[in-house]
């Protein structure tokens, strides 16, 4: 069995090597959704196009994001002999210059090139000296950026699937299930709950089958990194997901994704056809006796899809509308079958943890929050961008050193983390500890790692009614404090808004907020009302000017707020309101 | 019925019976055509009742549930600009209200010649470029209201290769 793997391996290293250390440069251009978003197809073909002009030889591969989108159009070269460096911003102006200087020339122009890695060039710093790399533990993501998310071969050369192999030939499935219990590792979805704990409920069931469901749902704005890691590297997850599989005695492990995101869905169904044609996926895995199904499955657009028992609800094809627990989904799950979900990247952590043992993944971060947590950087940040970081920083460390502070000279004025049901922070909350905990009792949770960065013009009521009527659209209507009370949430944040605010108004929000809490069936409702109330505590004095002076303390307020008029169910142009129907 | 019904009922059978996971639901059929077509008509509403056994209630119960459905053709070409909070911060709104007035729209929907649909998304995913939009499934970052207004204008004029040409 291990021979088998072992000559995977050895096949794998001979391709990697044929492309890092052969006779022509080797080009590497992120075409992940950021990358797409900056640029990088035309960057691509406008490579293509000089390279050919010019009749020079190189391979070009599209590879996923390596995380520093600040970058993008981000390329990365490998001349046999040379490190390999990393231009950035690199649109197709630009491309002329960057073949001229560095692929007929030997001098990448400085002005384009962000570092190196693996030697030096004189004029380039090293990606290792640029905070942005260097405070980076890349467990999760370690391959982003690097590998070709189309090909396994390249997986298998950094050491993928050598946790699966170690797995099946050294571990019983409780040794496996042990490991990821003692390494630490808490749930990356948003509710931190222990992932060994969670599988220890699904491997105690005897009922057959039994399910693992990935989730990446992601509908978190400002939320990528589930994406990402689809994108960059989607086979760290098939890994983990075989692995839990094995641990928990399930044989069916299902990703389920939004539909819409072409790129995640399409790599992770040719990642999955590719695991399966070298023996990864389906009958005895690696020449043992587990067996293990993969696929993914799609759901509509419903932010509600996401909780996990509306994800099976949507997996079985009905309204993403979340069941009552108990029964939970170990008992259960996925068409009344014992199942487990986690999010991806709590999998995706998984073939590491296997592979090199779950002390060595239990000494990164904190005393409760192991590992490193994988932010997601955008709005008023010098550096956006997908950074892996030790548990363990502070938010100030994270925010200033990695992602540079607030551009243009502006103070920071608040943090937005968690996604829609998470909360804001004030700059006072800087110096909170990255942890799981420690974060909860700032105020706001980790959750998803999207942290939203508002500078000195944002206005703190502008933001919350923006997330409120984000929950007030996707609530799924099964029941009434969410349905409702998010509707009558926004209502008053948009008279406030409008200088109509009652003096009674902030009491009112507070009672429909307790009730939405205590009578909701799903965390949707029962969270919904964080961001106004972290809003209130933060930021009171933006509530209290426009409540007492009638005005917005930043003019953030005085335009109109476009929102989906549409709502769920859909209730106009629809089918149900063709009276003549009559089916035949 | 007309041979144009059979072509289309024959479309939408071809796309529930070619789906790409190993089942198929109630709510994978309509993604199907939705992606086949761009959109629901109300055959495939019937079809897909039949291929699952269902009712045609229990069909339109997932579909209205779904904000990605639309029950009419869209139009040739579909704009979508991001509404979540980062590209809210970054500018979303101004955005948005340059994009209808390139388009002679109020709200999200169809321009009255067919041509093109607006729709707001909750968040594209490409959060670290905000403020985004797609167009014709092409992602564009770091927005701004002129390039928004130029990308969108250039549609007006240009012929639709949209994939769901169906119904315009
Ligand atoms: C309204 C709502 C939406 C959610 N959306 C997601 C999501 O998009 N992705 C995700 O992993 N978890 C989401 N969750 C959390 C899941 O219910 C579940 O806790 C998580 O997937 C478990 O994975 P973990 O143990 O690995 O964290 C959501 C929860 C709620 C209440
Ligand atoms: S709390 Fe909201 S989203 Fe959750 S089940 Fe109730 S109505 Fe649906
Ligand atoms: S918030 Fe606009 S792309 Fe995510």
């Amino acid at each position: 069995m291990a021979n088998t793997y072992d000559a995977l391996a050895s096949e794998a290293r001979k391709r990697w090597e044929g492309l890092e250390k052969g006779p022509q440069p080797w080009i590497r251009v992120g075409t992940a959704i950021c990358g797409k978003a900056a640029g990088a197809l035309e960057t691509l073909e406008a490579l293509k196009a000089e390279l050919g002009r010019r009749d020079i030889n190189a391979v070009i591969s599209q590879v996923g994001c390596l995380g520093l989108c600040f970058a993008e159009p981000l390329v990365d070269i490998t001349k046999p002999g040379h490190p390999r460096v990393f231009l950035k911003n690199v649109t197709p102006e630009v491309v002329p210059a960057l073949v001229e200087s560095y692929l007929a020339g030997d001098r990448p122009d400085p002005g384009l090139a962000l570092g190196t890695l693996g030697g030096n060039i004189p004029g380039v710093p090293s990606l290792e000296d640029l905070p942005q790399w260097k405070r980076q533990v890349r467990v999760a993501t370690r391959n982003c950026g690097t590998i070709d998310p189309g090909d396994i071969h390249h997986y298998i050369a950094h050491g993928g699937f050598a946790g699966l192999a170690r797995a099946l030939t050294e571990m019983q499935p409780p040794q496996v299930l042990q490991e990821v219990t003692q390494s630490g590792l808490r749930g990356r979805g948003g509710a931190a709950f222990p992932t060994g704990t969670k599988w220890s409920f699904l491997a105690r069931s005897n009922v057959s089958p039994k399910y693992i469901l990935v989730n990446c749902e992601e509908g978190d704005p400002g939320a990528f990194n589930d994406k990402g890691i689809l994108e960059s590297d989607p086979f760290t997850l098939i890994e983990g997901c075989i692995i839990a599989g094995y641990a928990t005695g399930a044989s069916h492990g299902y990703v389920f994704i939004r539909h819409g995101h072409e790129g995640p869905i399409h790599l992770t169904r040719q990642a999955i056809a590719q695991a399966r044609s070298l023996g990864l996926v389906g009958q005895n895995i690696l020449g043992s006796k587990f067996s293990f199904e993969m696929d993914v499955v799609l759901t509509g657009e419903s932010y509600v899809s996401g909780e996990e028992t509306a994800l099976m609800e949507a997996m079985e094809g009905k309204r993403a509308m979340p069941r009552s627990r108990p029964p939970f989904p170990a008992a259960v799950g996925l068409w009344g079958k014992p199942s487990n979900i986690n999010n991806v990247k709590t999998i995706s952590y998984v073939p590491e943890i296997i592979a090199r043992g779950a002390k060595w993944f239990a000494g990164i971060g904190t005393e409760k929050s192991k590992g490193t947590a994988i932010i997601c950087f955008s709005g008023a940040i010098k550096y956006p961008g997908m950074y892996e970081v030790p548990f363990g920083l502070t938010i100030r460390q994270v925010v200033e050193e990695i992602g540079g502070g607030v551009p243009g000279g502006k103070q920071l004025k608040l943090l937005q983390t968690g996604g829609p049901l998470g909360g804001v922070l004030g700059a006072a909350k800087l110096d909170t500890v990255l942890d799981f905990d420690a974060m909860a009792s700032a105020g706001a949770i980790l959750g998803s790692g999207g942290i939203i960065v508002g500078d000195e013009t944002v206005c703190a009521v502008d933001l919350t009614r923006n997330l409120v009527a984000f929950c007030q659209f996707e609530s799924c209507g099964k029941c009434f404090p969410c349905r409702l009370g998010m509707t009558h949430l926004l209502e008053v944040l948009e008279r406030i808004i409008a200088g109509e605010g009652r003096p009674a108004d902030l009491e009112l929000m507070k009672a429909i907020g307790q009730t939405m809490a205590v009578g909701s069936l799903c965390g949707h409702g029962q969270l919904g009302f964080n961001p106004v109330q972290s809003g209130l505590q933060a930021f009171a004095e933006d509530y209290k000017m426009h409540l007492e002076q009638k005005r917005c303390p930043t003019g953030a307020c005085n335009r109109l707020f476009h929102k989906p008029t549409r709502t769920r169910p859909v209730a106009s142009g629809g089918w149900y309101a063709r009276r003549d129907y009559v089916h035949h | 019925m007309t041979h144009q019904q059979s072509a289309l009922r024959e479309r939408i059978r071809q796309a529930i019976t070619t789906q790409p996971q190993s089942f198929s639901t109630i709510l994978s059929s309509l993604l199907a055509v939705q992606d086949a077509l761009g959109w629901l008509p109300e055959e495939a509403i019937e079809e897909v009742a039949a291929h699952s056994g269902g009712t045609v209630n229990d069909v339109w119960a997932v579909a209205s549930f779904y904000t990605n459905f639309r029950f009419t053709p869209p139009g040739r070409h579909v704009v979508e600009v991001c509404w979540g909070p980062t590209c809210h911060l970054k500018g979303a709104q101004a955005i948005l209200d340059e994009v209808q007035r390139a388009l002679g729209l109020e709200h999200e929907g169809d321009t009255s010649d067919g041509g093109v649909s607006l729709k707001y998304n909750t968040c594209l995913g490409a959060c670290s470029q905000g403020p985004v939009i797609m167009v014709d499934h092409a992602i564009m970052g770091n927005m701004t209201s002129a390039h928004a207004h130029e990308a969108v204008a250039r549609l007006d004029k240009s012929d639709g290769n949209h994939a769901s040409q169906h119904g315009a």
